[in-house]
């Protein structure tokens, strides 16, 4: 039986991407289209007090300009504070902001005439560290005016389990320390781009390089008051998002204006220095840690203190200030356990979502200080992590519920395969090993917005052409959710991949999928996929049985046949397509997800609630040169428990991308601002890995079968980064006995480490 | 406006190109050839990778007007009698593409790369491989199809 789940299979759309034929937002082209360009804001924090389009108006090839007053309805991705508007209405909050926008017949001429619109600006003291962000000031001196809060602080979130200072402050042991983390960047490859058509028949067509068709096309209806019958979101194939391309934003909307307004079709393409202007990259972030464990290595508890610098708009700020703090509950037994976590606004391109969402900097605190604990308490840093891993089937200290748990199998993976015991604290001065784990949500439990509908649906169709298509909202960005939803079809129905087509992310033909975030396709579009599948093949098993005179139940599809438990044929796929249609016709059958409830009954209790976890464990091996400080990894072991890898091709692929961003974050990457302006805003000055830093990766994918996971899959996109940083900076600590506790680790933090050594040791 | 002919994919066309236009521009606008992707238009990151009579280059950095008389091949170009070059076919079989975008490039690159390179070691596929920003495969799955292509093309 030739099984489609679990064998690797290339993505189904390589072939159109090998050959140039994908189209991508910014490839689509309609005739007498328009094109948009922006005029963005030279000031941090300023009041608008004029605003002079006449002269722009005049300039050759202007077809319509829109400004803030156009557009002044408010949106965010989450509904609890939408604090965005499409363009700056009253006063510009970043150095890049968007003031006006001007669409044209060429690009250039559009371009033209926005640098002839004159803005009249009255600075405003500018908030650009989160320190200074947090004082008390007067209202009409905050970013947000309308702020509850007598600071620029957005959100703050403390959730605390027992008493954690009391238990740390007997502890036998502790450490505390304080990180600093830079701000980075997604950096995907393709730049933001959206086509907007306004059709004859009074309806918008949106297609854009978004990871949320759903909350785009609800974002649309709210800000152009359309009603969301008259709106269609199609999203092309994806160049990349990692969280980048999670918010509906503001050059989606203004496009689709244009073209509501011209009655055109109207494109926008960022630039790459606007693609970092629009950043949603990780929050820039300062914490205070203090972890503790008993004399055999047990951890007695947790505190920690996090400032997470938001930028100028809210973004998914609320869950980003919440998994800082509840994502530290696991994969490990901390009890007592608590934390703050603060949110504040400042004067610079918004924060947001990115890969590992609000988990990867306080877990590179946490498996820092860990390897601290262990130094002190004389264990092995995996021996003191296998002490305290949790075990599958229990509740974390703050009721994350567990379920299957290969955390113990991704450690002992890596550290077989990496040679850990025989290596590391015995390799030479400047060569070192390091190991962590992580764990992260396959999916939110909590949608984003509270209604009664599912979080994803997805139809099944079968017509008399004997091909099954599978309808759904999920947006594959590159991560091959189409590719994995043809699996989960193909293997329930027992045919060959290719008779299984997908019809994704087009929200006039697909039912929702809320979209490509957290880590939640796999599992809930995976499930409701499984579930309409298994739709389809009862009603074809009973009209098969009925005919053949076969009981319903011991019909068996496989390699694209019927046949009964002990092998007899009782009809080709084609034969029981007919069998099944006739008289009635096409089937379309439905199936959804929703998470089940869970959690506990305290405020926050939702945060970091999911139907399942993923785990992993990674080694990296580093050569420090004591020198100039530079630190190569020399090689990466990774395990990640995927619960059931679907595609392994395709999870090994998210491992490796997994392990190559991570180390970008550790050595190399950071935003550098000045006066709020970001300084390096462009591949040549944000240092991505090449294919020469990046290192050999060994990679190993753990099944733990989760009961609940489609075919017992979890997540495996998100995951994987986690262990990967401080695998890193606790190598570095066996290479040279540094610790560093800033990010990226630069040769010159690195060598600044090594020289406060020196003078320590005199 | 400059008249140019343009050898591209095979075939002699006359374009009309701005003096200071670039070649990414007149293949993606003038010329529908949206195969090759603008990933930074300022020469960093290898998505806008053709070939120039055979050499690999950066159509964001390449002037049209110096193009003119030249032969161009795009990745439109690159399949021959409708059938994938093994550099393209070992990238989709090694699943080395995850988005994408980034694919366009990697593939001229590759192809003009082992030309010249009939056996390369890994550290010879990665260096070739350096312009090319990858941000979603961590290129490991690249440099396995680009070592597979090279030994299927040796074959
Ligand atoms: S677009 Fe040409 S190098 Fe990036
Ligand atoms: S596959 Fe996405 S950038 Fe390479």
């Amino acid at each position: 039986m030739t099984a489609a789940v679990g064998n690797p299979t290339p993505l189904r759309d390589a072939a159109a991407k090998v050959t140039g034929r994908a189209l991508y937002a910014g490839d689509y082209s309609f005739p007498a289209l328009l094109h948009v360009k922006f005029l963005r804001s030279p000031h941090a924090h300023a009041e608008i007090r004029g605003l002079d389009i006449a002269a722009a108006r005049q300039a050759p090839g202007v077809r319509a300009i829109a400004v803030g007053r156009d557009l002044p309805v408010t949106f965010g991705i989450l509904p609890i504070r939408p604090d965005e508007t499409a363009m700056a209405v009253d006063k510009v909050r970043y150095i890049g902001e968007i003031v006006a926008a001007v669409a044209a017949e060429t690009a250039e001429a559009a371009a033209a005439a926005a640098r002839l619109i004159r803005v009249e600006y009255r600075p405003l003291r500018a908030f650009l560290e989160p320190a200074a962000a947090l004082a008390p000031c007067p209202p009409e001196e905050r970013i947000h005016a309308a702020s509850r809060h007598p600071s620029n602080l957005h959100k703050e979130a403390r959730l605390r389990f027992g008493d954690p200072e009391a238990a740390l402050a007997g502890s036998p042991l502790r450490v505390a320390a304080h990180f600093r983390f830079a701000g980075v960047t997604h950096a995907f490859t393709e730049p933001h781009a959206t086509v907007a058509v306004w059709n004859a028949d009074d309806t918008l067509t949106v297609i854009s390089a978004t990871q949320v068709p759903h909350y785009l096309h609800r974002t649309l209806a709210k800000v152009l008051g359309l009603p969301l019958h008259r709106i269609q979101v199609k999203k092309p194939a994806l160049g990349g998002g990692f969280g980048g391309k999670s918010d509906p934003f503001p050059h989606e909307l203004i496009t689709a204006y244009l073209a509501l307004r011209t009655h055109r079709p109207v494109k926008c393409v960022f630039t790459r220095e606007e693609v970092f202007l629009n950043n949603r990259g990780r929050h820039p972030t300062e914490m205070d840690l203090a972890l503790g464990c008993d004399r055999d290595g047990k951890l007695t508890g947790l505190f920690a203190d996090i400032v997470i610098d938001g930028g100028a708009y809210s973004s998914f700020g609320v869950v980003t200030t919440y998994y800082n703090g509840v994502l530290m509950q696991g994969p490990y037994r901390i009890e007592p356990f608590g934390f703050r976590a603060r949110r504040v606004y400042t004067n610079k391109p918004p924060c947001g979502a990115m890969r590992g969402h609000g988990a990867v900097n306080p877990r590179y605190a946490v498996e820092v200080a860990l390897d601290m604990l262990a130094q002190e308490a004389g264990l092995d840093p995996c021996e003191l992590r296998e002490r305290n891993v949790l075990p599958a089937d229990t509740l974390t200290v703050g009721q994350l519920r567990i379920t299957s748990n290969g955390v113990r199998e991704c450690l002992r993976a890596v550290r077989a395969r990496s040679g850990w015991d025989a290596r590391h604290g015995k390799l030479p001065y400047g060569r070192g090993l390091g190991v962590a784990c992580g764990f992260f949500i396959s999916g939110s439990a909590l949608p984003i917005l509270w209604n009664r509908y599912p979080q994803t649906v997805v139809h099944v169709k079968l017509d008399f052409d004997g091909r099954v298509v599978v309808f759904s909202g999920a947006a594959d960005i590159g991560q091959g959710s189409d590719t994995i939803l043809a699996l989960v079809a193909a293997e329930i129905l027992g045919l060959p991949l290719e008779r299984v087509q997908v019809e994704s992310a087009d929200t006039r033909l697909t039912p929702v999928d809320l979209g490509s975030y957290s880590s939640r396709v796999t599992f809930m579009a995976g499930n409701a996929c499984r579930s309409a599948a298994e739709k389809l093949r009862q009603a074809i098993a009973a009209a098969v049985a009925a005919e053949k005179g076969v009981a319903a139940a011991a019909i068996v599809f496989r390699d694209g046949q019927l046949v009964t438990a002990d092998g007899q044929r009782l009809a080709s796929w084609d034969e029981a397509v007919e069998i099944a249609l006739a008289g009635r016709g096409a089937f379309v059958e439905s199936g959804h997800y929703t998470s089940p409830k869970m959690g506990g009954d305290f405020k926050g209790a939702g945060a970091g609630l999911s139907p399942a976890y993923s785990f992993g464990a990674v080694v990296s091996e580093v050569a420090v040169d004591p020198v100039t400080g530079r630190v190569r990894v020399v090689k990466v072991w990774g395990a990640h428990d995927c619960g059931r890898a679907l595609n392994p091709l395709a999870v090994e692929g998210q491992m490796q991308g997994s392990i190559h961003m991570g180390l970008g974050q550790a050595l190399s990457e950071e935003l550098v601002y000045q006066e709020g302006r970001i300084v390096n805003a462009s591949f040549a000055d944000y240092h991505i890995p090449t294919a020469v830093d990046t290192p050999e990766m060994d990679v190993t994918i753990v099944e733990s079968r989760d009961r609940e996971g489609p075919f017992g899959a979890k997540e495996a996109g998100e995951g994987p980064i986690h262990p990967v940083l401080p695998a890193i900076g606790n190598a570095i600590f066996d290479a040279v006995g540094v610790r560093l506790f800033e990010l990226p680790m630069t040769p010159a933090r690195v060598l600044a480490k090594l020289r406060e050594q020196e003078r320590r040791r005199g | 406006m400059v008249q140019l002919k343009l050898t591209i994919n095979g075939f002699g066309r006359e374009v009309l190109v701005q003096a200071h236009e670039t070649l990414l521009f007149t293949l993606r606008e003038r010329l529908a050839l949206t195969g090759t992707k603008p990933g930074c238009e300022q020469g960093a990151c290898g998505s806008c990778t053709v070939l120039l009579d055979g050499r690999p280059v950066l159509a964001c950095l390449t002037a049209s007007v110096r193009c003119g008389g030249k032969d161009i091949v795009t990745i439109e170009g690159v399949e021959q009698n409708g059938e994938l070059h093994p550099v393209q076919r070992q990238l989709v079989a090694k699943g080395a593409i995850q988005c994408g975008y980034c694919t366009p490039g990697i593939v001229m690159t590759a192809l003009a790369f082992l030309r010249e390179n009939r056996r390369p070691g890994e550290n010879d596929i990665r260096a070739a491989l350096a312009g090319n920003v990858c941000r979603c495969t961590g290129y490991a799955k690249i440099v396995e199809a680009v070592r597979a292509a090279a030994e299927e093309m040796a074959r």
